[in-house]
């Protein structure tokens, strides 16, 4: 309990660091605020109103305490475009998001695993050779290549499935899964890529291990010693792994999400800087990286969980 | 083992054999393509636009009848400056910051290792656009965004290096005899220090040649009408239905290139694994 | 005086994970001669080697003075720290860590000289020529690299290159343990010549009595961060005045029949809760009550320039003395003239 309370407080300054950069990043950008957000012929006093709020009159650290204390409150501003909240905005961006990440995640163990451990276990045979070279193939395709091939094969071609938009899971479960398909492998392929080398790596370390020589020693079957002894240390790492790239998933999402207009909060972002919708902008990048930095938590404390050489000495 | 005879086992594994082959003929095409190929990346031909690849247009021709093979080829200049620019950036600003650091320990260490963290935090295509997003899409502003997200992996490194190094009793010596600490992280530490770097360096020359394409594909990298494969791509995918060619060869051309230079990481990671066993 | 360093109520603690600190000097004086050799001995973990650190300021003691030709190393900043680093070198354990392995021999060599002024560039190649010779080995061999060298020889490059600056004292941190013991004589003998040559002051740290006994003037004998035992080698050697020493020269292996049996048992305590009393009181055949009381003994002295912390010194059982008998058996006969034909070949000796 010690230890999680010290890793979420050695959060709080890269938690500060990102809102920090956050703010600077977007008061980089020339131009007045106010106009963008309320338009030229706006009413004066609304004009002064606005500007007291986010003291956008005073100096630049004073404006980022004004800023700060509104984020703290939950107060992101207001979307250029839409006028809705901001963060009511990239909470409801999110949801299409998760489900592309978790199908996405699912594809890429389902593939991984399997061809990791079979890499692993048939190590520098034929199998592990070609199954190294498709890894890194996966890893070295550009995923909005892959979606656009996809895209041609099975929308264009072969008209099986659509190739953009977005059907509410739970009103039109066919339909959204018709729709998940595409940029989901789209997605998955390059996680995949990369959790099946490690998976390989993990396991071959394993499998070379003296523990694993003994139970074959003693005359285990193989595929049991690959299952119950190989496979759980092994899955440790990987676990890091892929708790990394659920996070890395935020980013991957901005490319995909682009490629098959899925409604998620990429696309969200790209469409916020080609509108100059500045406010959207910021609070994505802050929503998606305090995100990440917690994910990335979780996955350091359930690895500790998971590994009991970690865990604290009483 | 001399340095030479690492070089002559790098072509001599397969892979790795690929992997020089493949980027070579990138470089290649990038210094000489541009030059020697008749058609120019710019030059529009309205009696030939949408052309599929022929004897006169090798891979074809774009919306504007601009061949695809000459943009191609310019776009390999782009990529690899880009690649080239923001790695050796993120690598001169970031692996003295992680020496010192690392060297240095103490308050130093906390406080350059907590930026590095916060840049960290930020998945890199997001880092990115926000950088771009605050300064305006440009390939300079490209160049410099994706420095930025390469300088945080390569401080880390250098700074894990450092912390091994300086517990070791050469570099003890060093201040025994009287050496001040920028000597000592110049002539003991970095030399010592760079191997694992250059082959993080390379392994970010592919990801930094993809996070390109990314950026240009979504418009807000390298701007038309300068070619990049990123903003060609873009551009397909308007004409999927008529022109597929558009979508090939430049998607193509990132994934041959993008895969030599992984072939090429992990092939000087090996050697680097098996020198130091 | 000709009191070249001297060193007083030295304190060095390391935190450890959890909060607690080990304690690896505790209270040590020391003093050295020019142109003396002082060994400290002890075994593995009593802090020798952080006590050799201390003195050169690689790290800084938590309390203690340290006077080098009678001025207080502590404040020293710039160029005077660089001066003062110029006149204590080091020689470190192991040959394969304590020379860059990217650079160069006669960078290793000339580098030094350099940065302290000493000499210009080509003056400066000359003498590392004359260096590597002094130490044994080829001038031409200044072009290599550490690892085309033997353990030995890289030994004796770390020797030279201490040499170099032309310091007043050198600080060998069990500078033979790693090597083999054929070549570990060499190294000493050389130790040994270059004193005679150069009359720079030793520090001589090792945990093996038998190297040290034939190389040192004086030793102080070092347990669980204190020093136990100071005196002349020969006084020491002679007649031993702590328990522990006395532990020590039995454990040393004699041509004799019969092995000793062991004086003592056991590990030294843990020293980051150490006990009250004498450190050496849980593995002494001679402890007593009162040895477990209290503070830790200090030093007082058994005989002229002799020293020791035991508190029963001076009741210590006779220790046997080993003059060899003059009827020597064949085997001491042919050692004792191989020994002889050693020293006369020592001036032509290669690594």
């Amino acid at each position: 309990m010690r230890m999680v309370s010290f890793r979420l407080l050695s959060l709080l300054p890269v938690l500060f660091g990102i809102c920090l950069l956050s703010f600077v990043l977007l008061a980089l950008v020339p131009g007045d605020p106010v106009t963008a957000m309320l338009g030229l012929e706006a009413d004066p006093a609304a004009i002064v109103a606005l500007r007291a709020k986010y003291a956008l009159d005073d100096p630049l650290p004073l404006r980022f305490l004004a800023w700060f204390g509104h984020v703290l409150t939950g107060d992101l501003g207001r979307s250029i475009q839409t006028g809705r909240p901001v963060l009511a905005t990239v909470a409801a961006a999110l949801v299409p998001t998760l489900q592309l990440g978790a199908a996405a995640t699912i594809v890429s163990l389902l593939i991984a695993i399997p061809a990791g451990i079979v890499a692993a276990a048939r190590r520098n045979g034929a199998a592990d050779f070609i199954a190294s070279f498709i890894a890194l193939c996966g890893l070295s395709l550009p995923s909005f290549w892959l979606g656009i091939l996809l895209i041609l094969g099975f929308s264009i071609a072969l008209p099986l499935l659509p190739s953009s938009g977005y059907a509410p899971f739970l009103s039109a479960p066919g339909a959204a899964f018709a729709h998940l398909v595409l940029p989901a492998i789209t997605l998955g392929a390059a996680m995949a890529a990369a959790t099946m080398r490690m998976t390989r790596a993990a396991m071959i370390e394993v499998l070379s291990a003296d523990y694993i020589r003994t139970a074959r020693a003693k005359g285990m079957p193989r595929g049991r010693v690959v299952w119950h002894h190989a496979l759980r240390n092994a899955l440790l790492p990987v676990t890091t792994l892929v708790g990394l790239q659920m996070g890395q998933l935020l980013g991957g999402v901005v490319i995909t999400e682009s490629v098959f207009s899925w409604p998620g909060i990429g696309k969200l972002t790209v469409d916020a800087i080609f509108a100059r919708d500045y406010p959207v902008v910021q609070g994505s990048i802050l929503v998606t990286a305090t995100l990440f930095v917690l994910i990335n938590l979780v996955t350091d404390l359930l690895y500790t969980v998971l590994d009991p050489r970690l865990r604290p000495r009483r | 083992m001399t340095a030479r005879s690492h070089w002559w086992q790098l072509l001599s594994e397969p892979r790795s054999l690929l992997g020089v082959v493949l980027v070579g003929l990138v470089v290649v095409a990038a210094l000489l393509g541009p030059t020697l190929y008749p058609y120019g990346p710019d030059t529009p031909d309205f009696l030939a636009t949408l052309a599929a690849p022929s004897a006169a247009h090798p891979l074809g021709t774009d919306d504007l009848g601009r061949d695809v093979l000459a943009r191609i080829l310019y776009g390999a200049r782009i990529s690899l400056m880009v690649g080239l620019g923001s790695v050796v950036a993120a690598f001169v600003l970031g692996a003295p910051i992680g020496l010192v650091a690392g060297y240095a320990g103490g308050w130093t260490d906390g406080v350059l290792m907590r930026c590095m963290d916060v840049l960290l935090a930020f998945p890199g295509i997001l880092l990115a656009l926000g950088i771009t997003a605050a300064l305006g899409a440009s390939l300079p502003v490209t160049v410099a965004a994706i420095a930025l997200v390469n300088l945080p992996v390569l401080a880390r490194i250098a700074r894990g290096q450092a912390l091994a190094l300086r517990t070791l009793d050469f570099v003890t010596a060093e201040r025994a005899l009287g050496f001040g600490g920028a000597t000592i992280l110049c002539r003991s530490i970095l030399p010592n220090a760079l191997s694992p770097l250059l082959v993080q360096a390379s392994v970010l020359l592919a990801s930094s040649i993809i996070t390109e394409s990314y950026l240009s594909f979504l418009g807000l990298g390298v701007q038309p009408p300068t070619p990049s494969w990123g903003n060609m791509l873009h551009d397909a995918v308007g004409f999927l239905d008529q022109a597929v060619w558009l979508a090939c060869f430049p998607g193509m051309a990132i994934f041959l290139t993008v895969l030599g230079f992984n072939l090429l990481g992990d092939g000087l990671r090996d050697r680097l694994d098996a020198r130091d066993r | 005086m000709t009191l070249l360093l001297q060193a007083q109520g030295l304190h060095k603690s390391f935190a450890l994970p959890g909060g607690r600190r080990l304690l690896a000097v505790d209270g040590v004086d020391l003093q050295v001669e020019r142109g003396e050799t002082l060994a400290i001995v002890g075994e593995s973990g009593c802090g020798k080697s952080t006590l050799g650190r201390l003195l050169l300021r690689l790290q800084e003691p938590e309390a203690g003075r340290i006077a080098l030709d009678g001025a207080d190393t502590h404040a020293l900043r710039g160029t005077a720290l660089r001066a003062m680093r110029r006149r204590m070198q080091m020689v470190f354990q192991d040959p394969f860590s304590s020379l860059d392995p990217r650079q160069r021999v006669r960078d290793a060599l000339i580098r030094p000289m350099l940065l302290h002024r000493l000499r210009d560039r080509s003056a400066a190649a000359r003498e590392a020529a004359v260096l590597m010779e002094r130490v044994g080995l080829a001038p031409a061999q200044l072009a290599l690299f550490p690892h085309q060298f033997s353990g030995g020889q890289r030994q004796r490059v770390a020797i030279a290159r201490a040499l170099s600056v032309e310091p007043s004292l050198i600080v060998c941190d069990e500078p033979v343990s790693a090597l083999d013991v054929s070549v570990q004589a060499q190294v000493v003998n050389l130790l040994q010549d270059l004193q005679r040559d150069t009359s720079v002051a030793l520090i001589f740290i090792s945990h093996d009595l038998a190297v040290v006994r034939h190389l040192a003037h004086r030793v102080a004998v070092m347990y669980a961060g204190r020093i136990v035992e100071t005196g002349p080698a020969a006084d020491l050697f002679a007649s031993p005045a702590h328990p522990y020493t006395r532990a020590l020269l039995a454990a040393v292996p004699r041509l004799t029949r019969r092995p000793p049996a062991p004086l003592v048992t056991g590990e030294p305590p843990d020293m980051s809760s150490a006990p009250p009393g004498c450190r050496f009181a849980s593995r002494c055949p001679q402890v007593q009550a009162v040895c477990r009381e209290g503070a830790a003994p200090p030093l007082r002295p058994v005989a002229t320039d002799h020293a020791s912390a035991c508190l029963f010194a001076d009741m210590l059982p006779a220790w046997p003395v080993t003059t060899p008998s003059p009827a020597l058996k064949p085997i001491d006969r042919r050692i004792a003239a191989y020994r002889q034909s050693r020293d006369q070949e020592r001036t032509g000796a290669r690594s």
